[in-house]
């Protein structure tokens, strides 16, 4: 488990070694000097000059690329370009509303999606399963993002539950604050549910195939229980792992749900930093998200592997 | 054949025909402004009801097929392109440090949110139809090299291939001549579902401004006009998300429908 361990250790770091490259390479060619995007078209040369030091912008591009990344290290991100403030400050505000919804969006999805897929696979074929699975069709079919402005036409303008958009804040209390992420962690959850219901039954369909899924009705469980004790629990593995991706989805996903909701998280940063060229904002933002994904995928291959002895010899 | 590649081959057949149709007709000229005419519900002569600059929402249905099935067709072709052969040269080569190299690098690719470094492409190079397809193809490239190594790694076990290898063929060339046959259906299946995710990712790009540019229609464009409408015209927001939806739903049951028909097991075990 060790040596499983430490190979994909290496991995993950030659991955996001890789990844800060590439990062950095695509922000390097964007057109534009951000100094001189600052100041205007009729900043002195000077000027120009001064503020480049000032943004660290006056070395080379392999000093740059290096204090980039050893800055983000230890936590420093750089400065906004245009609100002149760390970037690391800015992405801490905004992961207060992209990471909660995030989960939220994660805890939903694996609530509906559980029993729904448990169901579907308790009764294969008949009526039950085959509406399931017309609904998980749809669902997956549906983009997120116009099924959030459906949920807007119905719940906020139709029935005023909910707010259009806009974030409450945590200061309101923790209430506030679920309840403006609501409808958007329900748009989130909606499309990964209906995948995650589709895993869910057909891994627990191969499970019911199995000789011991057998030996266990032989013993005299009933259907139900055999399905609980031994079926449910060995069809979580691959389950477990679809969730994992799916926190990348999600991740990615709320950038745009963001955009429906008016929700101020890392989205909203994004693409508030693209309009205005600040490009070191979209490239931390960009390699922290990328971080994350690539974090997170590393976790769930080590639990996967914890939990099943035979991966590890796979790389 | 089944029920859902009927439906999905028909789904997909009319918004393959809708799109092909819009070349040499539409019920309006899609751009056209008839601001008097503006915001009007699905009516006789405006069958989808018309937008908040009074141009025909039926024509821009239909308009905006064509760049969603554009962009998302060319995308998948970028990735089988470069994908399949990647994928042939890995498995003639197994276990060398050429496909360990094309592996490792398949990993990366698909390790990152594929959402997140489209808008950082579109980002730095510009938003446009070009740039959407270039990033949405990018990650296609891993799904076609990992599904053909995978398959064409076990027909090389297989006899015909020794055969081929018997009479002095090279790994070129029977990669070429008797791999890539045997791979096609996959393919093809595969394709059909990559097709669809494509068509979701170029709304999604659009919808945030960073696909296909004004005055050409596209669908995730379309939604995102209709946004701040929606509670006064509803239908601007309903029709795009339906086209969008009967396409990615016709595809996908295509896609379901094409791998039970093409595997032989499945259609031996339901005969």
């Amino acid at each position: 488990m060790l040596r499983y361990a430490l190979k994909r250790l290496i991995s993950l770091v030659i991955s996001l070694a890789v990844a800060s490259v590439v990062i950095f390479a695509v922000i390097e060619v964007a057109p534009g000097d951000p100094a001189s995007f600052m100041l205007g078209v009729n900043a002195q040369e000077d000027t120009l000059a001064a503020l480049r030091a000032e943004l660290g912008l006056d070395v080379s591009k392999l000093q740059r690329y290096f204090n980039w990344v050893g800055g983000m290290m230890v936590g420093d991100f750089g400065t906004s370009y245009t609100y002149r403030t760390p970037v690391s400050q800015m992405i801490a505000d905004r992961l207060w509303v992209s990471l909660p919804l995030a989960l939220y969006a994660l805890t939903l999805s694996t609530a509906i999606a559980f029993p729904v897929g448990i169901y579907a696979a308790a009764r294969r074929g008949k009526p039950g399963d085959l509406t399931v699975m017309g609904a998980t069709q749809l669902g997956i079919a549906v983009p997120n993002f116009w099924f959030a402005m459906m949920l807007v036409l119905i719940f906020a303008i139709n029935l005023r539950w909910f707010n259009a958009g806009g974030f409450a804040g945590w200061d309101k209390g923790l209430w506030a604050g679920l309840h403006s992420l609501t409808l958007p962690a329900i748009a989130l959850a909606w499309p990964q549910a209906a995948i995650l219901a589709r895993v869910m039954r057909s891994s627990l369909l191969d499970i019911l195939g199995e000789d011991f899924m057998r030996t266990a009705r032989a013993k005299g469980l009933s259907r139900r229980q055999a399905l609980w004790r031994h079926g449910v629990r060995n069809a979580l593995i691959p389950v477990l792992t679809i969730i994992g991706l799916q926190f990348s989805f999600l991740l990615a996903g709320s950038i745009i749900i963001e955009q429906v909701f008016y929700l101020p998280g890392l989205g909203r940063l994004v693409f508030q930093a693209i309009s205005a060229r600040d490009l070191i904002v979209v490239e931390s933002v960009v390699m922290l998200l990328v971080f994350a994904v690539i974090t997170v995928n590393f976790l769930v291959d080590l639990a996967y592997a914890a939990v099943d002895p035979r991966l590890r010899s796979r790389t | 054949m089944s029920r859902s590649l009927i439906l999905g081959a028909s789904l997909s057949s009319l918004v393959l025909l809708a799109a092909a149709i819009s070349f040499v007709w539409t019920p309006y000229d899609y751009a056209a402004l008839n601001i008097p005419g503006k915001l009007q519900p699905p009516n006789a002569q405006h069958w989808f009801g018309t937008d908040h600059f009074g141009r025909d929402m039926f024509s821009m249905i239909m308009v905006g097929a064509r760049t969603s099935i554009a962009v998302a067709l060319v995308a998948v072709g970028i990735g089988m392109a470069l994908g399949v052969p990647l994928g042939l040269t890995a498995a003639a080569r197994k276990g060398s440090w050429l496909d360990e190299l094309i592996m490792r690098g398949n990993d990366l690719v698909f390790a990152f949110p594929s959402l997140v470094i489209a808008i950082l492409i579109t980002a730095v190079f510009g938003a446009g139809a070009i740039n959407a397809i270039i990033a949405i193809g990018i990650f296609n490239i891993p799904v076609f090299a990992r599904i053909t190594r995978g398959a064409a790694l076990s027909l090389w076990e297989r006899e015909f291939i020794l055969a081929a290898r018997v009479s002095g063929k090279g790994a070129a060339r029977i990669s070429a001549e008797h791999i890539l046959p045997n791979v096609a259906n996959l393919l093809i299946v595969q394709g059909t579902i990559q097709f669809s995710l494509g068509i979701l990712a170029e709304a999604g790009l659009s919808y945030v401004g960073l696909g296909a540019q004004p005055p050409t229609p596209s669908w995730g464009r379309m939604l995102a006009d209709a946004q701040t409408m929606v509670s006064f015209a509803p239908h601007l927001a309903l029709i795009p998300g339906l086209a969008i939806i009967v396409t990615v739903l016709g595809l996908n049951l295509l896609g379901d429908g094409l791998r039970d028909w093409l595997d032989p097991r499945i259609r031996v075990a339901r005969a």
